[in-house]
């Protein structure tokens, strides 16, 4: 199946939907917010943004969206998510409450907060697998990284290998398996489409 | 403020920037964290963008006041998207008077060590050396609050010299956009805190609403006037005037006691909701907390309003704006 204009949603129970839906409409698709499992039920894709994970997680099962969001993952439903999004696709997250649901559509175990608290959130430049056009500006907020991931997760992107990073360097932060892409950073507030571009040819492909 | 009063290297000095989203890289780049200026790499704190990033983060949730660990605790269950550590809630500030300062480091990192989700503090207005304390700390984002008793009544405090991002209050757009000015990544309308009375905070988000059309409607040349009956940077004016909303994100705070408070908030136009008194000072905080929490998300859907404000058990007491003498508002403090 090939769409012309696909229709992407993104995850609208909290966080920056208003980013991600602009930098959707950028890319030349029809992007939508969801919150109802009718709403999930139309997207042929799903961006889980960037907020609280907590709360989301909370929400999920509130409104239950939990299990029809679990099955169209199942069925390989294209998804991206950003920041607290890599955390809910995550298979374990570390530092997290005890009763945070994980959608596991990554099999990876990411740990919250990692670079610390918000006085540590940084931006730095990353070189991204498959982007054209050199550089990813990469904007950090209270960011996961990826602890470690199983043999079907391909790695995109790591923080810089330079002692100036300290703990951080070296450390996994864009991952991909099959049609699920996640970032630990925040492509939607730099006005950079390509990683929001590069999610949508996987959603065209699929 | 003089400029030796915050040191010259114990914080980073950002550059005032005017565009949120449309920063580019060399502006942005300005930041002196030593960890970076001494090699190549570009690994920048602090910077506007990750300052006004983290309240985009905070978008369509509750951010909570919490006096011990064990709200925090209860907060967080409840799905708020942050917690504000404070030794006394506003609705007690009010009855016993005094002057209300920022709250003992001890009460904070208690509530850090209790919660995964960002802590807020208070800082007074124009007291600087509480916001490097809370900064010291480790706090998320620090309300410039006036909550607490003012330190300054002529100054605010210089937020560029931090590296950790500051919320303040306003309760009109000149008001908003001379704060960040200052350098706030954050606004919220004012309200009237502690009193449960949720009419200041609609009067607030109203006219900064308004007060935003207003610009749009105007000629490029009426913009100069407008930006000095504002008291606020033409540049700042103009950008409002051209994006139709402010360059940072826009909570409300100030009264707000129940679920259909926090939807109307957001119905005006407010991104995200603070609840200061309401809920910690009503019968069922838990319950309160999460019926909130839902009616933020669903601020548009009745259905689910309806649903999640039933059985909550008795609200804040509360008191009228009205019967508070104009002495004793906080809304009036800061200018």
């Amino acid at each position: 199946m090939s769409l012309a204009q696909p229709v992407v949603g993104v995850l609208a129970l909290q966080g920056d939907v208003r980013e991600h839906l602009m930098a959707l409409a950028e890319v030349d698709v029809l992007a939508r917010p969801v919150r109802r499992p009718e709403e999930l039920a139309e997207v042929h894709g799903l961006v889980l943004p960037g907020g609280e994970s907590t709360t989301m997680s909370r929400l999920l099962e509130t409104f239950e969206l939990l299990e029809p969001l679990r099955a169209r993952l199942a069925e390989g439903m294209p998804a991206y998510g950003s920041c607290a999004g890599m955390v809910l696709l995550a298979s374990k997250a570390l530092d997290g409450r005890p009763d945070q649901h994980q959608l596991e559509a990554i099999d990876m175990v990411v740990r919250r907060n990692a670079f610390g608290r918000q006085v540590d959130s940084f931006e730095a430049d990353l070189d991204f697998a498959g982007l054209p056009d050199g550089p990813l500006r990469a904007v950090f907020i209270r960011a996961p990284w990826v602890e470690s991931v199983g043999g079907a997760v391909e790695v995109l992107a790591r923080v810089p290998d330079h002692p100036a990073a300290g703990a951080a360097a070296g450390r996994i932060v864009a991952v991909r398996q099959g049609h699920v892409l996640a970032t630990a950073f925040h492509p939607e507030l730099t006005g950079d489409g390509r990683v929001h571009r590069l999610f949508v040819e996987t959603v065209r492909a699929a | 403020m003089t400029a030796s009063a915050v040191g010259s290297t114990a914080f980073p000095l950002s550059q005032p920037l005017w565009k949120g989203s449309e920063v580019t890289d060399t502006e942005t780049a300005v930041d002196g964290n030593d960890r970076n200026a001494q090699n190549e790499v570009t690994q920048v704190t602090g910077t506007a963008r990750v300052k006004r990033g983290m309240a985009e983060m905070l978008k369509g949730g509750v951010i909570m006041d919490v006096v011990t660990p064990e709200q925090a605790k209860i907060a967080e269950d409840a799905g708020a998207v942050a917690v504000m550590a404070l030794e006394r809630v506003p609705a007690d500030i009010r009855a016993q008077g005094g002057v209300a300062r920022m709250s003992d480091p001890d009460l904070i990192d208690g509530i850090i060590e209790a919660v995964s989700i960002p802590v807020m503090a208070k800082a007074r207005i124009g007291h600087f050396v509480e916001a490097q304390v809370l900064q010291a700390l480790g706090v998320d984002y620090i309300d410039e609050s006036e909550v607490l008793t003012p330190a300054d009544y002529a100054n605010h405090i210089d937020k560029w010299q931090f590296t950790v991002p500051f919320v303040c209050g306003a309760t009109n757009l000149g008001e908003a956009l001379r704060r960040i000015t200052e350098g706030a990544a954050m606004i919220r309308s004012k309200g009237e805190a502690g009193t449960g009375d949720v009419s200041n905070a609609t009067t607030h988000m109203r006219k900064i609403r308004a007060e935003i059309r207003r610009l749009q409607s105007m000629a490029e040349d009426e913009l100069y006037v407008a930006a000095k009956e504002m008291q606020a940077p033409y540049e700042l004016v103009r950008e409002v005037a051209r994006e139709g909303k402010l360059p940072v994100v826009l909570f409300t705070a100030g009264g707000i006691a129940t679920p259909a408070d926090a939807a109307m908030m957001m119905q005006l136009g407010a991104e995200g909701v603070f609840v200061g008194s309401g809920i910690f000072k009503s019968g069922d905080p838990a319950k309160r907390a999460e019926a909130i929490v839902k009616a933020t998300t669903f601020y548009d859907d009745p259905d689910v309003i309806a649903k999640v404000s039933r059985g909550l058990g008795e609200a804040m007491v509360g008191i009228n704006v009205d019967e508070i003498p104009e002495p004793h508002r906080l809304a009036e403090r800061g200018w």
